[in-house]
């Protein structure tokens, strides 16, 4: 049985209990507890079953690697899966269910799978269920994540809020153990910003647990004193529950912060830029592989001591320990002082004779040296281990009672941080785990190391050398920054007390073949020793594939106690060392990182900005249908109440032809360019000549990029002199006005002209149609008259007292004006316009009645005929390229044999033969040819296609190989279900005189 | 200043009332523009990522060759027709952009922490003291952050995603809970 102890516990409260449930049962802790030592505390030793065989498995670490501990943490909506037990926090009223089983826990069908297991090997999926190729997405895929899962995501909105917070330090230390705390020291106290992180919610790391003293002081008094003597720094940030979970270039690292309770929200995401980062994460014990190894009441070593040191929990009355190296000893003495029995220590090593040992042995306890076990027996719940000669095969030759089995396979440093950005590993042989080299760090910007490892982190074992590494490595830091470290760096002497460790990849190294495939490397994934071999035996050399093929390390706890075990079987296996196996990629997050701390504030309403124009109110109130453009949201119609889509769109189109319409065009970008060779600039910018405009006229202009293909459109004002206005499309404002700075910044340096986005500074609301005109004369009290503003002019006007521009510009074929007004009146104009055109019949239209409009004229549309590969050539722009200018952008691309052969698809009308309905957009023309390939020839594509209420029949324009050329030819279409024939025509369909707009 | 949201927390956020703002893109270093700036709106060119003046009249730095002017509301035509007819014969570009940007403002104790959860600026004060004017983002939103003092900080975006901002700000001033402060004033 695990239980509380009567005494002990520094971590937690006696005198504060609370109440928590696990599957519903009702159980007790202490305020300090994490949920893992609150269910040893009840006796609760199986918390899971495992991912693929569904064996019982109970909590095995202490800390963020636990494998198994995994789970369902909340009620309802609240409920987050997937918690490793070991980081949770205990709290009043927790409910805790365990995952992946049916119908309970402690009776599992799916443990069936466990009894099949050698019908269940590495790559079973991939050799089992290749065939038939659909069955694995619709039958196989869906039943084995179904029966292979983890826990269960809620259906729910998630009712929880998250929130990133930035912060800038000079030094970053990751890791609050005597490492961290000691290179922070040397920092603050050198005047630097420091911040510090901790994922633990206590300070102090392991020496708190297993050293007498940290210089010569007892280790917590002296946690205690660091922690007084950092938290009165101005200069220094402690950042406890805050585990680091990437560093990244720049010095860019990242942290997942739980925070206290109640505190909101309960999860922030640091996004920290360092100057340095101190990595001082510790070192994760590795366990052993031997037969049974999964057995609840199997845990590693450390974990046990920290159990009962910590929270005052022993593991079980009968402490078995199974060791490689001299920490193992540590527990079992640990298990002594705490009023409890070790049955025996048993050290595959052939003798040991460091001061732990020597402490144990002193003491009374059975030390058992060469010696391993065969089996771990018990089922869901350890009950004895057969004892075995660690040389041999693991023959049994003798059996030990026990509740719990203490296991130590040795350290392996927590490099994952230092590897993220680059930093390189060594294996250090003698001490049988990578470590970072501190010549290959990850760099900055000047090559100097951006990281810093620093005490059990870069592989040193003895509080003392811990001590003086990572003051060593704070001085470093601080020299790279022009600092000096003031605090002293004190001098070990003496032997360097390395890790005495015998590298024991299996227990006994000679095991037998069915115990191989009752040994696990990796508890969560659930892959075996014999996976491992098996992978070996069909040829798989290199460690990412076997990784990739066994799932070895692929699991949410990411190999943390796995992945060095795993290699250490492939590499005697293979016949090479360590070092020449490598390890896997260390990729971030480091721990498991939930997608709301990721998203952060930018869920529901703040999901993504919405640009909103000063008219966007009076829309919603009027049934505005939305569109997205970009970012903007504008009105694809405005929906009278019972009204369909498709009939709002007719009515409005035919409004504008009929009478007037009122269109909310502020989302235009307007782009102002002045100075002595603004001309100079926009005559290489568009295609036409633009110098040559005068004051107050407007034209229409294309812009290409450098390869030939047009990038936007819009009318050109000339404001004065020096001054011009371009209109660009909705979505790209933003991209023209860079592409202008680029170019003026990066090649034109010396051309004086000035460039400003004045997008939102203007409202802009265009009128359109034949009573347009006097619309604007109620307005303005005049001076719009064909006369006194033709066709592609603008003029000044004065209204309730602002200046105002006023374009006749027109997208729609029919007489029609765009208004700009300053924003903060944009309504105010609006409500006037739509007042004046009351006796009219004035009505607002939306985007796609101004498509259908502009479609009818056979204008084209940047997005819509154009993607990227179009040339305005094949639009039948040439009117729009000044043919006499030496040059502009995309000139002598457009030169090219590819631009300007005449195979090329350009611009036709397409008119469909038979039926109501347009032609679906997107529909390719098919050729009665085939090509080299045999496959029917495409010749062409409806690029905008729509149902025309003044025609009153559908219209379309299209992209077609010499289009021009075949007026009158009738074309098939792919569309669905079938073909469609169309006959190419002009893709002028409405008054090709332009006799409307000149009215 | 109306519209302003009492929180429990330690900052509140309000929206001044509308004030012009006049764009001048302008060799920075140029003897005019220095003298037109002082006689105009009473202070220097500001330096690099700084503003002279205060809430009544200032001059923000925006970019290596652009200034924000920042007046009472009922100047700026009269203050951008000075500009223009100071700055004659210059290259420059002077425009009234009053209506471009929406301007929020935050104060309280935990000015810093607020603005810190939307931006990757340092805005510590040792790297953002008072006057200091920066173009960064807030969230997912281009912005401008003015520190004003030491409690509280000016913000501008494009006046389309006003609203935005102001859900955003909401958000974070009550998610600001006391002795929870990253900064330290």
């Amino acid at each position: 049985m695990s239980t509380r102890l009567p005494s002990g516990g520094r971590l937690v409260d006696r005198a504060a209990p609370l109440k928590f449930t696990f599957n519903g049962r009702k159980l007790k802790g202490f305020m300090g507890d994490t949920l893992a030592s609150a269910l040893l505390a009840n006796n609760q030793l199986l918390v899971g079953r495992s991912f693929k065989y569904h064996r019982p498995r109970g909590i095995v670490a202490c800390g963020p690697e636990e494998p198994n501990a995994l789970l369902t943490v909340g009620d309802g909506d609240r409920a987050v899966p997937n918690q490793r037990a070991t980081m949770v926090d205990l709290v009043d009223g927790l409910a805790a269910r365990s995952q992946n089983h049916w119908p309970s826990l402690e009776h599992d069908l799916g443990a069936a799978a466990d009894a099949a297991s050698k019908l269940l090997p590495a790559g079973f999926y991939y050799k089992t269920f290749i065939q038939p190729r659909p069955a694995w997405k619709h039958l196989f895929e869906p039943a084995i994540r179904r029966a292979a899962g983890l826990g269960k995501a809620p259906m729910a909105r998630d009712p929880e809020t998250y929130e990133h917070f930035h912060a800038h330090a000079d030094v970053l230390v990751v890791g609050g153990g005597v490492a961290g705390l000691a290179a922070a020291r040397v920092a603050a106290e050198a005047g630097m910003r420091v911040v510090v992180l901790e994922q633990s919610s206590w300070w102090g790391g392991r020496a708190v647990v297993d050293e007498d003293s940290v210089e010569d002081v007892d280790p917590a008094d002296w946690v205690e004193r660091e922690i007084g003597v950092l938290s009165s720094l101005d200069n220094v940030r402690l950042l406890a529950g805050t585990a680091g979970i990437g560093v990244y270039d720049h010095g860019y690292v990242v942290a997942c912060q739980r925070r206290p309770e109640g505190v909101r929200p309960s999860l922030r995401l640091w996004r920290i830029r360092a100057r340095k980062t101190i990595l001082a994460s510790g070192a994760i014990e590795r366990p052993l592989c031997f037969d049974g190894n999964d057995t609840p009441g199997v845990l590693l070593a450390s974990a046990a001591r920290d159990y009962m040191h910590g929270y005052g929990v022993s593991p079980g009355d009968r402490v078995v320990v199974l060791t490689n190296n001299d920490d193992g000893y540590r527990t079992a003495a640990a298990v002594v002082e705490a009023g409890l029995s070790v049955p025996a220590v048993l050290d595959v090593r052939p003798a040991a004779d460091g001061p732990q040992c020597g402490r144990v042995r002193e003491a009374g306890i059975r030390v058992e040296f060469g010696k391993g076990i065969a089996s771990a027996k018990g089922g869901s719940r350890v009950s004895r281990v057969a004892v075995c000669s660690f040389a041999g095969e693991g023959t049994v030759l003798e059996e030990l009672a026990c509740e719990a089995v203490a296991v130590s396979g040795g350290w392996s440093p927590a490099v994952h941080l230092w590897s993220h950005s680059g930093g390189k590993l060594r294996w250090d042989e003698r001490q049988a785990m990578y470590r970072p080299v501190s010549d290959r760090p990850p760099i900055d910007s000047d090559g100097k190391p951006s990281v810093h490892a620093a005490g059990a982190a870069n592989g040193e074992c003895s509080v003392d050398r811990v001590l003086q590494d990572a003051r060593a490595a704070a001085g470093e830091a601080l020299a790279d920054l022009g600092f000096k470290a003031k605090r002293r760096i004190k001098r070990c002497s003496g032997p360097d007390p390395a890790c005495d460790v015998l590298p024991a990849w299996l227990v006994p190294q000679g095991m037998r073949r069915r115990a191989r495939s009752r040994a696990w490397v990796d508890f969560q994934n659930d892959v075996k020793v014999s996976d491992i071999q098996l992978a070996v035996q069909e040829g798989y050399r290199s460690v990412e594939h076997l990784k990739r093929y066994t799932t070895l390390g692929m699991a949410t706890d990411q190999g943390k106690l796995s992945n060095i075990n795993g290699l250490g079987v492939l590499a005697s296996h293979l016949g090479v060392s360590m070092g020449d196996v490598g390890t896997t990629t260390f990729r971030p997050p480091y721990v498991p990182v939930t997608f709301g701390a990721i998203a952060g504030e930018a869920r529901g309403p703040l999901f993504m900005p919405t640009r909103k124009t000063p008219m966007d109110g009076w829309h919603a109130q009027h049934g505005a249908y939305w569109e997205p453009v970009g970012r903007w949201r504008r009105p694809y119609c405005y929906l009278r109440s019972g009204e369909e889509v498709a009939a709002a769109v007719n009515r409005e189109t035919l409004r504008v032809r009929t009478s007037v319409g009122i269109l909310d065009a502020s989302t235009l970008g307007k782009i102002a360019v002045k100075g002595p060779d603004a001309g100079k600039l926009l005559d290489m910018i568009y295609t036409n000549r633009i110098s040559v405009l005068g004051a107050g006229r407007c034209r229409y202009g294309l812009m290409c990029n450098e390869n030939g293909f047009l990038m936007d459109d819009g009318v050109v004002a000339r404001i004065d002199d020096q001054t011009f206005l371009c209109h660009t499309t909705t979505g790209g404002a933003a991209l023209v006005h860079a592409w202008l700075e680029e170019w003026l910044q990066g090649e034109w340096w010396d051309w004086k002209v000035h460039v400003a986005d004045l997008t939102e500074q203007f409202s802009q609301i265009g009128v359109a149609g034949p009573d347009a005109r006097k619309v604007l004369e109620k307005l303005l009290g005049g001076g719009v008259g064909a006369d006194e503003l033709p066709f592609m002019a603008w003029k000044r006007a004065e209204w309730r007292g602002l200046e105002i521009r006023v374009f006749r510009i027109s997208f729609s074929g029919e007489i029609s004006f765009e208004i700009a007004v300053p924003s903060s009146h944009g309504q105010e104009l609006w409500d006037e316009l739509m007042a004046c055109g009351e006796e009219f019949g004035i009505e607002p239209y939306g985007t796609e009645a101004l498509h259908v409009l502009r479609a009818e004229k056979g204008f084209i549309m940047i997005g819509e005929e154009t993607d990227g590969t179009v040339t305005p050539q094949d639009l039948g722009l040439d009117w729009a390229i000044a043919k006499g200018k030496a040059d502009y952008m995309g000139k002598r691309a457009q030169e090219r044999p590819h631009l300007s052969s005449a195979l090329r698809w350009r611009l036709v009308g397409l008119e469909r033969m038979e039926g109501e309905a347009p032609l679906p957009s997107g529909s390719h023309a098919v050729s009665t040819e085939r090509s080299e390939h045999g496959h029917p020839r495409m010749i062409g594509r409806v690029t905008s296609s729509y149902y025309s209420p003044n025609l009153k029949r559908p219209i379309a324009l299209g992209l077609v190989e010499r289009g021009p050329e075949r007026m009158g030819e009738v074309l098939e279409f792919l569309v669905e279900g079938g073909t469609a024939k169309a006959r190419i025509v002009s893709p002028v369909f409405f008054d090709p005189e332009g006799s409307r707009l000149n009215a | 200043m109306p519209e302003s949201v009492e929180t429990d927390g330690a900052a509140r956020v309000s929206e001044p009332e509308a004030f012009g703002m006049l764009l001048i893109k302008a060799n920075l270093a140029s003897a005019p523009l220095a003298a037109a700036v002082e006689r105009i709106f009473g202070v220097g060119v500001p330096g690099r990522c700084e503003a002279e003046g205060d809430r009544e009249c200032a001059v923000a730095w925006m970019a290596p060759d652009e200034l924000l002017a920042l007046v009472p509301a009922g100047r700026a035509r009269e203050a951008l027709a000075e500009l223009q007819s100071a700055l004659e014969g210059e290259h420059a570009l002077c425009a009234d952009v009053s209506a471009m940007r929406a301007c929020f403002e935050i104060q309280g104790e935990g000015v810093r922490d607020v603005l810190a959860k939307g931006t990757p600026a340092d805005v510590s004060p040792c790297a953002f003291g008072p006057g200091g004017f920066r173009r960064t983002r807030i969230g997912q939103l281009a912005a401008a952050i003015w520190m004003l003092d030491d409690r509280s900080a000016r913000i501008f975006c494009l006046r389309s995603e006003a609203a935005h901002l102001r859900e955003w700000l909401g958000e974070a001033v009550a998610n600001l809970e006391a002795g929870e402060a990253f900064f330290r004033s």
